[in-house]
């Protein structure tokens, strides 16, 4: 063989290695993952995870276009590792089941703002045990947050998505969807601002997000204090010091 | 000596260094005469390529600048949904990888295949259809992104459609890589050849594997995340790292005149490099969702990596031993030896960084973006602007005009990267420092990022400053506006200097 031949069986030697080790291997033992069935009665009562359908599918796609994956992970690290469980993103860390009909998961390479693998959950937290409570956040917070976030979490870096909103003019009776604003944000008298289809799916996507269901590899954690099962720490009376 | 005499090859491999030695004067004058028709051979590509790098470097400054200031200025141009971060910021990396990088580091590569090969360029048409199909593709796919319409893949934003167009073009300008290599008249291949011919092996089959696998097959979850992060690495190692060594396993014995100090050793660098880089993937990965021995296997491999790392840094600092000064004079010198010090530094880096024990701290921080900057910019960049410094007279026909406009923008796109990446790193390490801390709240530590990012709009201001003059330079030389030929432009005389 002269010395090109063996430089090119050599190249390709090395293209084949790695597609076999960091992409065929995992698609063998990834490829087959199930969804969890659970079992009453010898009929089935629970699957975990499921498809995502109707706003939440929606919204994804909102999720996506405006890539909210820069600035948010949606992975919760194992305890060892960090204390994204600790902090309350999760009752227990993600693994690959998780993902199973994400087409693609938005895991993320980057923390500019929280994890948001369960901000869905209503235990979901921003901080340490210990810290604050968690606030409720619901639809009406959501929306509010993305079209001023300084109104609710003070000084941030988070963008305002003003354009996922319209302002209009209030005729007849205020809308009950209008934004309840106070200060430099809020519209001129007689006028209102409402979410957009695409606010109100993006906000049906995020409240979907729910990862804390229990699976035979990773169970909640009980000493992280907060699973999916218990109530908030709020709403127990407060421990003595 | 004459210009034309102090073009001796000293990057020709030791069969031919000899015959060189006892050649005659009419001998070197041919040989002078060969390269002058192969350089001019390859003018219409490599100046394509050059140009339209040069103009999506411009743009990616820009991009790189819009979504640099959101970070501290959430409210700057916020109601343009198409200027929003999370469309700005991916727009930003895809213009510099695929505009820039590639598009100059495939220039840099016809000129080097052409005059390793020691064969003239055919077919240029070949090519310029061939770049204009991926600067084409490589348009409706930025614009497609900040249109929203990205794939949601990190790092394989680009639309089917535009990563099809680009590789077609991809196909033409590699097909003419292999004609070059195919017809060489030069019998043994140099270093810099290996590196070229991995970098267009690699590049077509990791790319279209890669996408097929994206946007073809049905992949389930997380494994989509592993093909992207196996794309971006091998793309970061196998693409850009392998041209930015050819480069700099060339300019740095030619412009010193000196043979690389040892083939061996470039050999144990260039086939554990081959072999090591394509199973480092999954450090990406690391502490996510995924079978453990995957991220464990590719720490190893990181690990490892530190063979070819040390095989390559000994043979261009004991290449350049005893001609340090050339940095002082030769503005391509001073250029590639940041790029090659750069590579050494980000590489350990990258070793150190996968290690569990430190990955935890610094991963999803501003510490990775960092490393990022350092392999792409202050390696790649660095390592390809000193290759258009000694490139491009050789086309045009005329020498640069200004030894301080080159000044300029080495100092810019130097302090600059180096105030960027250092700010960067240590925000990155408070930061992680803090994200394992449980007595910190986690909204005020995002808010000590607000004490970095201006810093980092700054260092982003200079280096785009540094990018407009190099342009401005590059533009000069297109008119044929710059200093007569035959002596290069340097920072300073030679002659002050003992030889």
């Amino acid at each position: 063989m002269s010395r090109s031949t063996h430089l090119i069986v050599g190249l390709f030697g090395s293209f084949a290695v790695s597609c076999f080790a960091l992409v065929l291997a995992p698609q063998a033992q990834l490829g087959a993952l199930q969804p969890r069935f659970t079992e009453e009665d010898g009929k089935i009562s629970d699957v975990y995870p499921i498809d995502q359908s109707g706003i939440a599918l929606q919204g994804r796609r909102i999720y996506a276009r405006e890539g909210c994956v820069y600035c948010h992970t949606q992975q919760v690290r194992d305890t060892q590792i960090g204390l994204d469980v600790a902090r309350g993103w999760g009752a227990r860390r993600t693994v690959a089941r998780d993902y199973l009909f994400d087409t693609p998961p938005f895991l993320g390479s980057t923390r500019l703002g929280p994890d948001l693998s369960n901000v869905g959950a209503t235990t979901w937290r921003n901080e340490t045990v210990g810290g604050t409570a968690p606030v409720k956040r619901d639809a009406r917070w959501h929306l509010l947050h993305l079209y001023d976030p300084t109104a609710l979490v003070g000084e941030t870096n988070h963008p305002p998505y003003r354009y996922l909103f319209s302002e209009r003019k209030i005729s007849g009776q205020r809308s009950v969807d209008a934004l309840n604003l106070a200060g430099k944000s809020a519209p001129a008298a007689g006028y209102e601002v409402v979410p957009t289809p695409e606010a109100v799916a993006l906000v049906g996507y995020l409240l979907s997000l729910d990862r804390n269901a229990d699976l035979p590899e990773a169970k909640s954690l009980p000493a992280a204090g907060v699973s999916a099962a218990q109530p908030a720490p709020a709403a127990q009376p407060a421990a003595p010091q | 000596m004459t210009a034309v005499a102090q073009e001796t090859s000293p990057t020709t491999v030791p069969p031919i260094a000899t015959s060189t030695a006892t050649s005659d004067g009419p001998n070197r004058e041919n040989e002078a005469i060969e390269r002058a028709l192969i350089d001019g051979s390859t003018r219409g590509p490599v100046l394509t390529f050059f140009a339209t790098a040069l103009l999506w470097l411009l743009l990616s400054s820009l991009l790189g600048l819009i979504a640099s200031i959101k970070l501290h200025s959430p409210g700057f141009l916020s109601d343009f949904a198409w200027l929003t971060y999370g469309r700005v910021y991916p727009a930003y990396i895809t213009a510099f990888t695929y505009g820039w990088c590639s598009l100059v580091g495939m220039g840099v590569a016809v000129w080097l295949m052409a005059r390793l090969c020691r064969v003239s360029v055919r077919i240029p048409s070949l090519y310029i259809v061939g770049a204009a199909l991926w600067n084409i593709g490589l348009l409706l796919g930025v614009v497609s992104i900040l249109a929203g319409q990205g794939r949601p893949v990190e790092g394989m934003e680009l639309t089917s459609e535009s990563t099809w167009m680009m590789f077609a073009g991809f196909v033409l300008i590699g097909l003419g890589g292999v004609v070059l290599y195919r017809f060489r008249r030069q019998t043994v291949a140099y270093v810099s050849v290996w590196y070229l011919l991995g970098a267009f092996f690699w590049f077509p089959w990791v790319f279209a594997t890669a996408n097929v696998l994206i946007s073809v097959s049905e992949l389930r979850g997380v494994m989509q995340s592993v093909v992207g992060a196996w794309y971006v690495q091998s793309l970061n190692l196998w693409w850009f790292t392998s041209l930015g060594l050819a480069a700099a396993y060339f300019f740095i014995p030619k412009v010193i005149r000196r043979p690389v100090y040892s083939y061996n050793l470039a050999s144990i660098g260039f086939w554990s490099f081959a072999f090591l880089s394509g199973l480092t993937g999954m450090v990406r990965l690391s502490g996510g969702p995924l079978p453990a021995w995957l991220v464990t296997l590719s720490i190893s491999a990181s690990i490892m990596m530190l063979v070819p790392i040390a095989c390559v840094t000994a043979n261009l600092i004991i290449t350049m031993k005893g001609q340090y000064n050339m940095v002082y004079h030769s503005p391509t010198i001073r250029f590639v030896f940041f790029g090659a010090i750069a590579f050494s530094i980000e590489s350990v880096l990258a070793v150190f960084s996968s290690l569990r024990s430190f990955d935890r701290i610094v991963h999803f921080t501003q510490f990775t973006s960092a490393q990022e900057q350092t392999l792409l910019y202050a390696f790649f960049t660095m390592v390809m602007f000193g290759g258009m410094y000694y490139i491009t007279p050789r086309l045009v026909g005329c020498e640069w005009l200004s030894s301080s406009m080159i000044s300029v923008h080495f100092w810019g796109s130097a302090y600059g990267s180096i105030f960027l990446i250092s700010l960067m790193m240590f925000a990155g390490l408070a930061q992680g420092l803090s994200f394992i801390d449980p007595e910190a709240n986690f909204s005020q530590i995002l808010q000590v990022g607000q004490l970095y990012f201006p810093g980092r709009t700054l260092a982003l201001l200079l280096i785009s400053g540094a990018h407009v003059v190099f342009a401005l330079h590059f533009l000069l030389m297109l008119l044929r506006i710059g200093q007569p030929g035959g002596e290069p432009t340097l920072f300073a005389p030679l002659g002050s200097e003992k030889h």
